[in-house]
């Protein structure tokens, strides 16, 4: 009854789905340590935007936190050394997208302390916007969400614009993953302080968490540091998938619709997740770098799931045997299971934007689960859309490849492929799929 | 560790179920209970007659899959819903090459022509049923009494016509019937209670239509059963209850106004809901998403029409019943609805309304 009373008072948005959560695995496993591989390798092109400089030859020695790339241009961030070691080459390695890229490889010396050496005192509070924006690059934090655009870039307004509100993100919505949730109970003083440092940057008033009510133990250890007069404060949202999408999350946190197209600025809002803060508090006082993240490795094919902080750059096959992996033949997830890509091999890198590995169970190929179907018009994936498109739609002309047509008329550049359709379609239609593909031909069609 | 196949797959990694096959196997499971009843008031009759339709729409189904080289879907139900549900339609007595000359309609003409399942404009079981309408007038409305003696031993005599022959006159039969039964059947008319109001005026009580303790087509006399079996769908969410609520929504608003304007020459609302295809119609053809729009406002409208042209076509046409007509006629007009109810989107500039 109390739950059914909450949940007619909790905030959120219009459609969606309830995926099974999947979070007991790790939900309640402190973030423990991974050790350090022999070989580290950090690729240049981690995030949106440019690739980075690298700053080190083969051969050289470096320490940890040490910068090794510098940014290339505003659109772009530096990269430091995960690990005390030296760099034994800067070359093509594949990526987990496929394409091979350009990175920095470290070997990892075997006795040193690992210490972070790197780093000095920065009085923060008396900096201006414009001096903390240039530090934060200098950190080269990305959305750890899983975007990867540059957090500077995302902190910075357009000058005729003002911000009176900054959302935190930590809804955590895609099933299995747990890394915001430790976060918000373990580094609770850090990620007040990256708000804190964040309000001063966009110069808002009020700071919201937006944080599921599946996860009212991180939503009480906040509120306890908080007082009345604090500008921070906790939003508790529905758990409802897609809730950390950041328009979706505006709209259930302050009503507003974010313009088809458009930007949270345009609505007063700068919105940033709670990992991104959380490490901003940690990095910004000491002025180090981001050499590590936490991740959640879970799924059913894991024996010791859980949440781990890896040092960037720590190969996939590496952190998943520390995990307990099988080895079995298996579907490898980097990121959630609604918007997650598989891992093409298990010899890349966990990059910046990597939250979760999960180790899934093959399909079953040919099974019924798996057949393809025409639409037969259930509306069910209309009845999914957070964004209110009809997909369904969408799919038979992609099925037509009116490509163009998606886009003119039934805007197909507002799906931000949630997935929350192709979950629901008992048809089985690849309908993400397609419309990915619709976008990336549109894209070359118009270019 | 050796290097484990991994599988390369797009977003999103889960899936909810139910898939496609299993409504279709929840389909054709919420219809047994028609079935049954139809088969318990009307006999063996009922019984060979929803079997051919059955055997004629399956097998149809797989000789065009075999023509086309396609692969063949009769394990999908698809086609056993669409045999089930136009057996249900049919009376109890219709002669069973009759029947299988329908069900060989409702596939080849139905659903084939238009590239199998999804792909038809019309529910395929309602083509079928419209095709013997118009091939067979006189056998499709040729009812026999329910609860008949003998119905478990004996066949209704038209049920075993020759296949192009004439079915015989049951005039004989239930007279015969009629004089035996005594008290225990009243008197059978030969009139299903949608005819006997539309042609003679008399009302049939509320009560007999909702259980079902009346004549009619095999599996159209219980709004009762088909109420629950429906039921049962919407819980395992595996139908769109708003179209069959639409549906009844419209029929019973029209039937009101009508009714509220001169309630001697209207039949009374609830009369209305419960007599005749239109409960099964609303619940099961209707439902039928394929020929349905997707959109929210789409299914809203198309609902409230096809419970409006039923009422109409009942009291104005020249047919005791129009479910059937009104849904074909709601299902032409889908494309058309869906066109003009696209939903708003998210951050739209537009206010409200259609963006299309
Ligand atoms: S993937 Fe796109 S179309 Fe599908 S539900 Fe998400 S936003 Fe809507
Ligand atoms: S969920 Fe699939 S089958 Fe249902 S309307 Fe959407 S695309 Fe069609």
């Amino acid at each position: 009854m109390m739950g059914l009373f909450q949940s007619l008072f909790t905030k959120t948005f219009a459609h969606g789905i309830h995926p099974p959560t999947s979070k007991g695995q790790t939900h309640q496993l402190p973030i423990r340590r991974m050790p350090f591989s022999d070989l580290i390798t950090v690729p240049l092109s981690q995030h949106f935007g440019a690739p980075s400089k690298p700053l080190v030859h083969k051969g050289q020695e470096v320490v940890r936190g040490e910068p090794i790339a510098e940014a290339d241009g505003f659109m772009s961030v530096p990269m430091h050394a995960p690990v005390t070691g030296v760099v034994v080459g800067v070359e093509l390695t594949p990526t987990a997208k496929g394409p091979k890229t350009e990175a920095i490889i470290i070997k990892t010396h075997p006795s040193a302390s690992q210490k972070v050496m790197y780093g000095s005192e920065y009085d923060w509070q008396n900096a201006n916007a414009e001096d903390l924006i240039h530090e934060i690059q200098n950190t080269g934090m990305v959305g750890l969400g899983g975007a990867g655009f540059p957090s500077h870039v995302k902190m910075q307004v357009p000058e005729d614009h003002q911000i009176d509100t900054l959302v935190i993100n930590g809804c955590e919505c895609e099933p299995y993953l747990t890394t915001d949730h430790r976060l918000m109970l373990e580094m609770t003083d850090s990620l007040l302080l990256g708000i804190r440092i964040a309000l001063k940057i966009c110069g808002a008033k009020k700071a919201i968490i937006g944080i599921e009510d599946n996860k009212m133990d991180a939503v009480a250890a906040i509120r306890e540091r908080l007082d009345k007069s604090d500008p921070i404060s906790v939003g508790v949202v529905k758990t409802k998938y897609p809730q950390g999408s950041e328009k979706l999350l505006i709209t259930a946190l302050l009503g507003r619709e974010v313009p088809s197209g458009g930007l949270p600025f345009q609505v007063g809002v700068v919105v940033n997740n709670v990992a991104t803060l959380a490490q901003l508090g940690e990095l910004i006082p000491e002025r180090q770098g981001l050499i590590e993240r936490v991740v959640t490795i879970a799924g059913p094919g894991v024996a010791k799931p859980g949440n781990y902080m890896v040092p960037l750059g720590t190969p996939l096959r590496f952190a998943l045997e520390h995990a307990g992996y099988f080895g079995d033949a298996s579907r490898l997830v980097l990121g959630g299971p609604m918007m997650g890509n598989t891992a093409a091999s298990l010899d890349v890198p966990i990059t910046k934007p990597v939250s979760g590995i999960l180790v899934l169970e093959p399909t079953e190929s040919n099974s019924e689960q798996q057949k393809i179907y025409p639409c037969i018009h259930c509306s069910h994936c209309l009845e999914a859309c957070p964004v209110n498109l009809n997909p369904s739609q969408l799919g038979r002309l992609a099925a037509k490849r009116e490509y163009e047509v998606m886009a003119s008329q039934y805007h197909l550049n507002d799906c931000f492929e949630c997935g929350s359709c192709s979950y629901v379609c008992p048809s089985n239609i690849p309908l993400v799929q397609y419309f990915r593909i619709a976008k990336s031909v549109n894209r070359e069609r118009s270019s | 560790m050796n290097q484990p196949l991994v599988e390369i797959r797009t977003s999103p990694h889960i899936h909810s179920s139910p898939t496609v096959a299993q409504i279709m196997r929840n389909v054709t499971y919420a219809l047994m209970p028609l079935v049954a009843f139809a088969v318990f008031q009307f006999g063996i009759s009922a019984l060979a007659l929803i079997v051919t339709v059955v055997t004629a729409t399956l097998l149809t189904e797989s000789l065009f899959a075999k023509l086309s080289g396609r692969e063949n879907t009769i394990f999908d139900s698809s086609a056993a819903i669409t045999g089930l549900l136009l057996a249900l339609t049919l009376p109890p007595g219709f002669p069973l090459w009759m029947g299988a000359v329908a069900g060989f309609i409702a596939i080849a003409l139905g659903k084939t022509l238009f590239g199998g399942i999804g792909f038809n404009l019309f529910n395929p079981a309602l083509i079928g049923r419209a095709f013997v309408q118009a091939a067979f007038p006189v056998a499709i409305t040729t009812w026999s009494p329910a609860f008949a003696p003998g119905r478990f031993v004996e066949f209704i005599p038209s049920t075993l016509t020759m296949p192009l022959m004439r079915p015989a006159d049951l005039t004989p039969w239930i007279e015969k019937i009629n004089a035996s039964a005594g008290n225990a059947v009243d008197a059978f008319s030969g009139a299903t209670p949608l005819a006997a109001w539309k042609f003679d005026g008399i009302a049939t009580d509320s009560m007999d239509l909702l259980t079902g303790m009346v004549t009619g087509s095999s599996g159209e006399t219980s709004a009762l059963l088909i109420l629950l079996c429906g039921g049962y769908l919407v819980l395992r969410k595996m139908m769109n209850w708003r179209i069959p609520a639409t549906v009844l929504a419209g029929a019973f608003i029209t039937a009101l106004l009508l009714f509220l304007f001169d309630s001697e020459a209207y039949p009374d609302p609830l009369f209305v809901l419960f007599s005749g295809g239109l409960m099964l119609g609303a619940i099961f053809m209707a439902s039928d998403m394929v020929g349905s729009p997707v959109t929210p406002l789409g299914v809203l409208i198309y609902g409230l029409l096809i419970g409006f042209f039923t009422v109409i076509i009942r009291t104005f046409g020249g047919l005791p019943e129009g479910v059937m007509y009104a849904i074909l006629l709601g299902n032409a007009l889908t494309p058309l609805i869906e066109s003009v109810t696209q939903p708003r989107v998210y951050g739209d500039k537009q206010k409200k309304g259609n963006s299309a």
